[in-house]
């Protein structure tokens, strides 16, 4: 397919219909509602389904009953809508049901502000809602990413019945950029055997989606199956196929400092870097792709070889946390961030890192 | 000579053993479903959608599909469900503090979307799970763990009417209020539940079924002293009867 000129909530909404999802339910906020709009006008060209629900509840809910029926299903949120979901994404993850879920973070806590932040990342990595539960988090930094990532995604959701979440910011989600778009994927409703209303030959006798167990033997066995869940996920992206997604390095492996951000903040810090090297400074840069699991492996390795790690967000520090905890005290990290809407410079990062390599 | 069968368990219906409280109305009526599903031919395309409550496990008393959904939300569940296979026969079965309290929003724009689906809503004015508080369905008056003294109208409100809030929407095609405290009540309701998974079935639109049930334990009384209160408190209140039936279903039954 051709590149063509799009604006990131709008590559998320098309690489999902190419991805074989025919079904998004969602409800207006700031600043996503590119994405909506865009499906609203898309899946009714390819026999999807669009509902604009009453609530953020009601529509996570409605992902939850078309996921549990088979369906390549999405919705789409910012910041305080991706609060009100946090209930239905407990349950899905409970009963493992496949969905994708996109936040394009906005300022908070609270009403916040419309302005792009990263400030949902204890939330999106930590569960968010209540229970021993885990998704994956997916952080693209490109337009180009938003599409790619949506499929895998979808792919990623279905192969782990867990629910995926999309991480991006209201920078990335405005933002227009060229795009190739991959070929459709003709996804068939009827590929889940455990799916409500599953038609083929082989059905199961009954097929039930619950995150009930009363019994506290069911529950502990069904905890720790999520957890065993979770460890092969995490294999899968610390050593196995998913090992290069999970994580960019650039110019890692003579740094002695490394800048780590990911995101929008990643392409700044990618100026920094360059920046650095023409003033003699010996910077790289690690980028998590995936949010979690979290690539700990490269910054145990690269504890060994760099003197110090410093994090940027557009939080007051929350990434920071798996990084200090993934370097393990084996060098010292430290945080610069912006919040409240302010996109931090390439200029003030800089200056940051002068102050740590040259403090005098 | 042969036995000749004249009554059995609906094929809908599970062999699994009624959890409920002696005397509960919810057995009859998850009976009344199974069977309107029997006779409708559906039971191998309906799917279900299980509250939280003390129905939190009617699946488990079904041989079909279900969903179980978070409280309040099963017709959002719903909804999700039969938008993605609308040859399917999707319901949800819910008390009066999932669907007038908590799922009060679900509920209304589910209907107001005029969702395919049909509601069974069991309105018995307490919550029963939780160990019997106060309902929005609970009348003034009614003491229950969360109003000792009573329900006070001037600080907790009246009791909420679905039937007759549902009714002035103008998607749903059926909106009826029904109960089981009589042989001929429970025909009648028997015939409700029909005609609203009949309406489904032909694709007319969202239907809406209210059962005024008892909950003897959390009331604190026998179950046949319950239906003589329900007869003699709720009805008054909560009055039997359709309040909307867009396509004649009871006329043309």
């Amino acid at each position: 397919m051709a590149k063509v000129l799009m604006k990131g909530n709008e590559a998320i909404g098309e690489a999902a219909v190419l991805a074989g999802c025919r079904y998004y339910f969602g409800y207006p906020i700031t600043p996503q509602s590119e994405l909506p709009a865009y499906l609203a006008k898309r899946l009714p060209e390819v026999d999807g389904v669009f509902v604009q629900a009453e609530s953020e509840v009601a529509a996570i809910n409605m992902v939850y009953g078309a996921g549990s029926a088979g369906a390549r299903v999405m919705t789409s949120s910012s910041s305080p809508g991706i609060s009100l979901k946090q209930e239905g994404i407990s349950y899905i993850a409970g009963a493992e049901v496949p969905c994708l879920i996109v936040n394009v973070m906005r300022g908070g806590p609270g009403l916040g502000n419309i302005a792009p932040a990263q400030s949902d990342y204890w939330q999106s990595t930590r569960g968010g809602g209540h229970g021993d539960y885990r998704t994956i988090v997916l952080a693209p930094n490109s337009v180009q990413e938003m599409a790619d990532m949506t499929i895998t995604g979808f792919d990623l959701s279905d192969r782990f019945r867990n629910p995926v979440l999309l991480l991006s910011d209201g920078v990335l989600g405005q933002m227009m950029e060229p795009v190739n778009l991959p070929e459709p994927n003709d996804y068939d409703i009827n590929s889940k055997k455990w799916a409500l209303g599953y038609r083929g030959n082989d059905k199961n006798e009954r097929n039930l989606c619950s995150s009930i167990f009363l019994d506290n033997d069911e529950l502990e066995e069904h905890n720790w199956h999520l957890y065993q869940k979770y460890q092969v996920i995490t294999d899968l992206f610390s050593k196995g196929e998913y090992k290069d997604f999970a994580v960019e390095e650039h110019l890692c492996d003579d740094a002695e400092i490394i800048l780590v951000g990911y995101g929008i903040i990643s392409r700044i810090l990618k100026t920094v870097v360059e920046k650095c090297r023409k003033r003699g400074i010996k910077a790289g840069l690690i980028r998590p792709k995936v949010l979690w699991p979290f690539p700990t492996a490269v910054f145990e390795r690269l504890a060994k070889t760099a003197s110090q790690f410093l994090v940027v967000e557009m939080s007051c520090g929350q990434m920071v946390e798996d990084v200090k905890l993934s370097v393990d005290g084996k060098k010292p990290v430290f945080f610069f961030g912006r919040t409240g809407g302010t996109v931090p410079s390439d200029f003030e990062i800089l200056n940051e890192v002068d102050k740590l390599v040259r403090p005098d | 000579m042969t036995m000749k069968k004249v009554f059995s368990r609906p094929a809908s219906l599970s062999k699994t053993p009624f959890h409920y409280c002696p005397g509960c109305d919810h057995g009859v009526i998850h009976r009344l479903v199974a069977e309107a599903i029997d006779e409708l031919e559906v039971g191998d395309r309906t799917i279900g959608v299980a509250p939280v409550g003390c129905s939190v496990f009617a699946y488990d008393y079904f041989n079909f599909d279900f969903n179980q959904a978070a409280h309040g939300r099963a017709p959002a569940v719903a909804t999700g469900i039969k938008r993605t296979r609308p040859d399917s026969i999707v319901f949800t079965y819910q008390g009066d503090g999932d669907l007038a309290a908590i799922g009060t929003a679900e509920i209304i724009h589910a209907a107001n979307r005029g969702e395919k689906m049909t509601v069974i809503f069991v309105n018995n004015a307490i919550y029963g799970m939780t160990g019997g508080q106060m309902a929005p369905t609970t009348l003034i008056g009614m003491k229950t763990q969360t109003s000792p003294y009573g329900r006070d109208a001037a600080t907790a409100g009246n009791p909420i009417k679905m039937s007759e809030m549902i009714a002035t929407l103008e998607s749903p095609v059926y909106v009826t209020r029904v109960t089981i405290n009589s042989v001929a009540n429970l025909m009648k309701a028997k015939k409700a539940i029909y005609n609203a998974f009949k309406l489904q079935k032909e694709g007319k639109g969202f239907s809406f079924v209210e059962v005024v049930a008892i909950c003897p334990t959390n009331w604190g009384k026998k179950p046949a002293d319950s239906h003589k209160w329900l007869t003699e408190n709720m009805l008054p209140v909560f009055p039997l009867g359709t309040f909307k039936d867009t396509f004649g279903v009871e006329k043309s039954a």
